[in-house]
């Protein structure tokens, strides 16, 4: 039976961080040479975390799936990180950066995570600058800022398009100092495939060795989850191919509450689909809509090239619909209007998804140069997919699945229901409630694991004494067993009829069309019978060739789509049981008069934290959110 | 769109390998290159024939997994793009294309087009960091930084470490690679304390790893993704020369020349 403590300190908003650092405990130095922790994942979150537990003097151990911990996927962000700097001057603060969060959480997060998440940024960009980050500069030679989807302030720091790049690399270089001082141990093309609980305690994982196919038990003092997002469930997303639900789907099984699995963020400027045989959608950053300007034609029949269509027929729907923040709207209120657009039959492009990003008016205003010095990489990109040369014709954009807000339920320290086993990054729930403000996602990762996780683990290493069990310990060897057993599976009866990816790209249909931007009771209802059913197909009939000792790339996906055939499931029910529209999460039922989202605080105004039961449905439990020190309002942007 | 693929196969790094032939039509024109072999490799899945093992993962560029070389050249003919943004567009109807792996000395092969490319990790764990603990930076804006440093910096600094200049020099060396970073943060004030140990370092590592040395003839600027200019190889040896001189220790003397007496 889970029981669900947020574990938040008492007192003050401002006081509590440094409460709980204080009355933590702390590890002796001669004692942390004896700790190890297993840190999974070397994203943003992952690769700060174990390069900041390894200066502390852990023994860390630390996975990846790629082949160099250099290529995790945040790597991709392109737009920037936000801090409460207030360079700017511009009436920034902590306390705001705290609002706009919650707020752009549309009130379904935890207050004292998101305040301290608002408080620590100010802290990771100096250290990413320490850490010869090369964030951009004016020409006096300070920090530039620029503001960014969803706020009136410019708070947001970047390396032209590559701000995930550059921070990301930070971190690895960071990393790699403590693997040359032998204070982190690297296993790259390695694959967390279960984790070991032992006497209620996370102690270890199952891995597969990606190159020669070797499973192996590795254990420790307690295991750190940094896997990352699921928005891949969509088969479709503009997530890397091999992010997966994997890790933190197994650690569910074993344990681990699931906390709102449906709040999935759907992106407004992605390249908008072409045909079946594309492998992803590709994203244009958000900070385009800065100084882009979004429309369509205003009659649906309407097909002469934009250029030929003068400004009075032109919709500007954002504008138009939200006159204060205009094209800058958070992602879900943007994707929205842009599906609803579309929907109406006013799309363009091939399909009518889609709608025009257009430069023309800054171009003609500031100058090509100096929209070639802020966006050119992202025209280059966009030139290379479509063959069309966006500084002259607008650009194309349609939504996409891009990130999840759900994941692994985790309180204040950063721990799961599975005491041992901690979550950071976008593979926890904690900070964005039920949808993410742009920028944001770096920050969290980093404060995460920087400066948050390295004193919460502490006090649980001091506070528990149990040491790591060992490779033929009951619960390891029955982890193993569980893996072999699923390999075995997946590997069994060759010459059946359908590929995993023929399985994923229905999966991800069925999502995309009733658990995507726009659901509704009786679509989700409909998804909750396909999935099982094309679930045991999947089993009945994928066919992975080659063996498991040796590298087999589509054994590694087939078993990723596996668990998000088995993920589908618990995503869907949770969308069914929020009988309110929140964020990215939008019941059609529930939406006001002009198709604004209705959300509902009497009944809903808390986290859904899903317990595995093998065989059952999923067990829904409640942390219910208490806001002390802000008044959830009607999230309005008009 | 038809084509003919000539593709390397290898079923692991001891073993043989060999160009193996296959068509694939109904190619249309907007499909990635990656996309295209994705098609071939679901044909390869379903009649239990074993796939093409590639490398891939953001599929935008940025990640540096994708390693292909194509028609002897690393990354395809376009400039500065890696394979992932490679489109079929580009090539012309019933061509045939050969499809190689990175081929290196510190490159080993995996399994058909999959190298280990581990030995870029160890030249970065040499020293191709500063070494700073978390907690107690000061404020960001205590260093100004000229934007035309920050931007040279950058310009450096974009190297994602997907390794075709290495895959592109005849001599198989990692000048380019080395270079990107050597002069990332020897441009930066933050990188200076360590700049005469980095660069000694990096460089040592690279030569130990197996790569070889610079031919001057740019084959690695041309095939970058990035576009990372081989002007930084300049400032490496810049870099190194000086770390060649200022790396010599002054012999320790007992007594300093005014030193106090007590």
């Amino acid at each position: 039976m889970i029981t669900l403590d947020p574990n938040v300190p008492a007192g003050p908003l401002e006081m509590k961080w440094d409460r709980r650092r204080f009355s933590g405990q702390l590890v002796s130095p001669t004692n942390k040479r004896r700790i190890k922790i297993i840190v999974v994942g070397t994203g943003l979150a992952g690769a700060s975390a174990a390069s900041t537990l390894g200066q502390l003097g852990y023994q860390v151990e630390c996975f990846c799936f790629h082949d160099s911990p250099r290529r995790a996927h945040s790597i991709a962000a392109q737009g920037g990180i936000n801090a409460a700097k207030n360079y700017q001057d511009d009436g920034d603060s902590v306390a705001r950066l705290f609002y706009d969060t919650i707020k752009g959480g549309d009130f379904r997060s935890r207050e004292a995570n998101v305040y301290r998440l608002a408080q620590i940024s100010t802290q990771i960009i100096d250290q990413c600058v320490a850490l010869g980050v090369p964030f951009a500069r004016e020409y006096g030679g300070q920090l530039a800022n620029r503001s960014f989807g969803g706020v009136q302030v410019s708070r947001t720091f970047y390396c032209r398009g590559q701000t995930g790049q550059q921070l990301l690399l930070g971190a690895y270089s960071a990393l790699c100092w403590q693997i040359e001082r032998g204070q982190v141990t690297m296993r790259p093309r390695t694959e967390m495939l279960d984790v070991i609980v032992a006497d209620g305690h996370a102690r270890g994982i199952v891995v597969r060795d990606l190159v020669t196919g070797r499973l192996s038990v590795h254990t420790a003092h307690a295991v750190v989850l940094a896997t990352g997002g699921y928005s891949n469930v969509y088969y479709l997303s503009t997530n890397a191919s091999g992010c997966n639900v994997t890790a933190t789907c197994r650690a569910w099984k074993q344990g681990a509450a699931f906390a709102n699995p449906s709040f999935t963020q759907i992106h407004p400027t992605a390249i908008p689909p072409i045909g079946d045989h594309q492998a992803k959608l590709t994203l244009m950053s958000e900070s385009l809509r800065n100084d882009g300007r979004i429309w369509v034609p205003v009659s649906p029949s309407d097909r002469r090239p934009p250029h030929a269509i003068p400004p009075s027929e032109r919709d500007y729907f954002l504008e138009r619909r939200y006159p204060r923040f205009g094209n800058l709207v958070p992602r879900d209120v943007a994707s929205r209007a842009v599906k609803a657009i579309c929907d109406e039959g006013c799309g363009v492009g091939p399909g009518g998804q889609g709608v025009y990003l257009d430069f023309s008016d800054v171009i003609r205003q500031q100058g090509i140069d100096i929209v070639r010095e802020r966006y050119g990489n992202l025209f280059e990109m966009y030139e290379r997919i479509t063959g069309e040369n966006a500084y002259e014709v607008p650009m194309r954009i349609y939504p996409a699945p891009h990130y999840t807000m759900g994941g692994l339920w985790v309180d204040y320290n950063l721990m799961s229901t599975i005491p041992g086993l901690f979550v950071i990054g976008e593979a926890n729930f904690a900070d964005h409630g039920a949808n993410r403000l742009g920028a944001s996602s770096l920050m969290q990762g980093l404060a995460d694991g920087y400066f948050i996780l390295p004193y919460t683990i502490g006090h649980y290493l001091a506070t528990v004494n149990s040491p790591p069990i060992t490779e033929d310990h009951g619960a390891s060897r029955a982890a193993l067993e569980r893996v072999k057993a699923r390999l075995k599976k997946l590997l069994q009866g060759k010459g059946r009829r359908r590929t995993a990816a023929s399985f994923h790209r229905a999966l991800g249909k069925i999502l995309w069309d009733h658990c995507g931007m726009s659901r509704r009771a009786a679509g989700i209802r409909g998804a909750l019978e396909a999935i099982p059913s094309l679930r045991e197909e999947f089993w009945r009939d994928v066919i992975v060739p080659g063996s498991g000792e040796a590298l087999n790339q589509e054994l590694e996906y087939a078993g990723r789509v596996a668990d998000f055939l088995e993920f589908a499931e618990l995503m869907c029910h949770d969308a069914l049981h929020r009988e309110e529209s929140c964020g990215a999460h939008f019941r059609e039922e529930y939406q006001t008069e002009d198709g604004e989202p209705r959300r509902d605080d009497d009944r809903f105004a808390y986290v859904a934290a899903w317990e595995y039961r093998e065989g059952e449905t999923p067990v829904l439990h409640k942390e219910p959110l208490n806001f002390e020190f802000v008044q959830p309002t009607t999230r309005s942007y008009q | 769109m038809k084509f003919t693929l000539k593709i390397w196969r290898q079923r692991g790094p001891n073993e043989r390998g060999g160009f193996v032939t296959y068509s694939v039509d109904e190619v249309s024109p907007d499909m990635s290159f990656l996309e295209m072999l994705d098609a071939l490799n679901q044909r390869l899945i379903a009649t239990a024939e074993e796939p093409v093992a590639f490398e891939h993962d953001c599929r935008e560029g940025i990640c540096g997994s994708c390693s292909l070389v194509i028609d002897g050249v690393p990354h395809g003919p376009d400039r500065g793009v890696t394979t992932c943004q490679l489109y079929m567009r580009r090539f012309a109807d019933e061509k045939t294309i050969t499809i190689e792996p990175w081929r290196a000395k510190a490159f080993p092969i995996i399994k058909d087009l999959v190298v280990d490319r581990r030995a870029l990790d160890r030249i970065m764990q040499a020293g191709g960091y500063i070494s700073v603990n978390t907690g107690g930076a000061v404020d960001g804006n205590t260093l100004l930084i000229g934007k035309d440093e920050a931007e040279t910096a950058m310009d450096a600094a974009s190297c994602i470490g997907c390794g075709a200049c290495v895959a592109a020099c005849k001599n198989a060396s990692a000048m380019l690679f080395v270079a990107a970073k050597v002069s990332h943060l020897a441009t930066l004030p933050q990188g200076k304390p360590e700049r005469t140990r980095r660069v000694m370092a990096m460089v040592q590592a690279m030569d130990r790893e197996g790569f070889g040395s610079c031919g001057n003839q740019y084959e690695c600027e041309a095939v970058c993704p990035k576009h990372v200019s081989v002007r930084f190889i300049a400032m490496l040896n810049r870099e190194y020369l000086r770390s060649g001189i200022l790396g010599t220790k002054m012999p320790a003397r007992s007594d300093p020349p005014h030193g106090e007496s007590y």
